[in-house]
């Protein structure tokens, strides 16, 4: 009796120690993101007044978004940014869904050395391809526009898109390939109508991770794209901080609206993020 | 899923054909043709090869800044072994139970993990503003006046700021990754342990440290390739204008598109190149290890 008494106040203690450790380190590790916060809705005057950045705001500006949005011109890097992710993500999830199936379904003597080739890709410097893409991109007529940004990233993704949709179709019974086969379905028919099919939820985690990837880019951007007009968040956000240094709560503004893309996509999905940046972690 | 093939060897060629050369023709023959430029002299990106051999490479061996990037990348390269990874295993040790709430704080504590770095660049401007800062307006508060430092102006510190900022970002990762490896963990394994007298120490060092190994080795090799890869804080915090804080991958940066030597960037990239390969190497030969456990 008394030692299951004891084991209860045991069990309590550590449980109020948990929460009161977990909430000190969530509460610092996030604090960088509670200051651009509060930055983001004080006024100037007060930012200057007082240094104390963790500190709430007395007046909430809110007004300062308004101002970032339209005047600063943050409306515009937002609008490219999608113009820039959606496609991206789009046509890359198509196009590594057929390599996928190709390395999930059949036996044939390169299937390892196809394989490696997309998995190493994923994992190299981007500066080893930065001045040919530059070239290619310069040659073939789409530098300096959306479609040779898009062109890059689908291109880039197919290595860690393969290497994930061909983990998961790997897990789909080879039965579901085989039966209607017998029944003299073709190839095609197989991937369009069966695997694809059943490899939706995992397009969809799929989808969430590199939506996040390519929203979050800067280097290919910066790169593939000189016009203004062009520009994505990432890069807006860069080009703000050299005119409107001084403006704290200007920046701060602008980098939560550049931020807010690729966090509510997280925080809806967030398992699907979870499972798609273990692949490769686990057992494929 | 089983293969068998049978009687389609063209089969899998139909269906790698796009794929196949979209990659070809975007990222394996551009390295081919970073290698190859790494034995040029180019001042136009576009025109004008002369093919000048190792001597790119013999200016990289002489270049003061080349070795200041080269040291600052191991410095990031140790940094991101040493913090991250048992750092993002204490936190995993700590969230891996089923107290209600657990969820929420993951979710929370990986937020960072989602941002891109040209937003915590911004952010983290300001922390280390020597003025106004929160990292100086603390350690003068707790009477520390001498820490408090011109954290981005100041070349011996410069690279840790980044580096610190970076490892802000990777623990959530790592944390990650080790959650994953903790669900691999059989309760009943600590359970048999713990009947048999083991404290938490012995526990954790006997039974689930060596369970937890393969999630170690991806989250050492994954941080090393990341930290080799290291380009988007420099660029945002430094503009690559602060030649001390540079890194393999900003110095090539700005060799070819800031001082249009595209042939010296082109020897940059393949050195970075060259010491990313080896960590590639052992991320897929632990890939193609757990394919045959299958």
């Amino acid at each position: 009796m008394r030692n299951t008494a004891r084991s209860r106040t045991y069990r309590t203690v550590v449980g109020l120690l948990f929460y009161a450790f977990a909430s000190a380190l969530v509460l610092v590790w996030l604090l960088p993101i509670v200051i651009a916060v509060f930055t983001s809705v004080k006024s100037m005057d007060e930012i200057m007044s007082s240094p104390a950045m963790w500190k709430p705001p007395k007046v909430w500006r809110w007004g300062n978004f308004a101002e970032v949005w339209g005047k600063v011109g943050m409306s515009r890097y937002v609008l490219n940014t999608f113009v820039i992710a959606i496609p991206s993500v789009l046509v890359a999830l198509l196009v590594s869904s057929l390599s996928a199936f190709a390395l999930a379904v059949y036996r044939f003597k390169l299937n390892k050395a196809v394989l490696i080739l997309f998995v190493a890709g994923m994992l190299i410097p981007f500066q080893m391809l930065m001045i040919p893409v530059f070239r290619l991109s310069d040659a073939i007529g789409v530098r300096d526009s959306f479609p040779g940004v898009i062109l890059f990233h689908v291109a880039f993704q197919l290595g860690f898109c393969t290497f994930f949709l061909r983990n998961f179709m790997r897990t789909i019974p080879f039965s579901l390939v085989e039966a209607p086969r017998m029944d003299g379905a073709g190839e095609f028919l197989i991937y369009r109508k069966i695997i694809l099919p059943l490899s939706i939820s995992s397009l969809a985690a799929l989808g969430v991770l590199e939506f996040t990837w390519i929203w979050n880019d800067l280097l290919w951007s910066l790169v593939l794209l000189q016009s203004d007009a062009l520009k994505p968040v990432t890069l807006g956000l860069a080009n703000m901080q050299g005119e409107f240094v001084q403006y704290y709560n200007m920046t701060a503004a602008g980098s939560i609206i550049a931020a807010l893309a690729p966090l509510g996509v997280f925080l809806v999905f967030q398992r699907y993020f979870i499972e798609g940046l273990t692949v490769g972690a686990e057992k494929g | 899923m089983k293969q068998k093939i049978g009687s389609y060897p063209w089969a899998p060629w139909a269906f790698l054909a796009l794929p196949l050369v979209l990659y070809l023709v975007w990222v394996v023959v551009p390295i081919f043709q970073s290698m190859l430029f790494a034995f040029t002299k180019r001042d136009s990106i576009v025109y004008g090869t002369v093919f000048v051999g190792f001597k790119n490479f013999g200016r990289l061996v002489q270049d003061p800044q080349f070795w200041t990037a080269v040291k600052n990348n191991v410095l990031w390269l140790v940094f991101f072994v040493l913090v991250p990874v048992p750092l993002g295993l204490a936190v995993a040790m700590l969230f891996n139970n089923d107290y209600p709430g657990t969820r929420a704080y993951k979710t929370l504590f990986y937020l960072p993990m989602t941002l891109s770095f040209a937003v915590i660049g911004t952010i983290w401007m300001w922390i280390y503003n020597p003025d106004y800062g929160v990292l100086n307006t603390f350690l003068r508060g707790a009477g520390l006046d001498a820490w408090a430092k011109q954290w981005l102006g100041d070349k011996r510190y410069m690279t840790g700021a980044l580096i610190a900022v970076g490892v802000w970002r990777q623990v959530p990762y790592v944390m990650i990754l080790y959650l994953a490896g903790l669900k691999g963990v059989p309760g009943e394994l600590v359970e048999a342990a713990m009947i048999d007298g083991a404290n938490w120490g012995q526990r954790f060092r006997h039974v689930v440290i060596p369970m937890l190994a393969p999630a170690t080795v991806v989250a050492i090799t994954i941080s090393i390739i990341d930290s080799l890869r290291a380009f988007d804080i420099v660029y945002v915090m430094t503009n690559t204008k602060a030649r001390a804080a540079e890194v393999l991958a900003s110095y090539m940066y700005s060799s070819s598109f800031a001082y249009s030597d595209y042939g010296y960037g082109s020897a940059i990239a393949v050195v970075q190149f060259l010491i990313t390969l080896a960590f590639i190497l052992v991320y897929i030969s632990n890939i193609l290890k757990n394919e045959t456990d299958r």
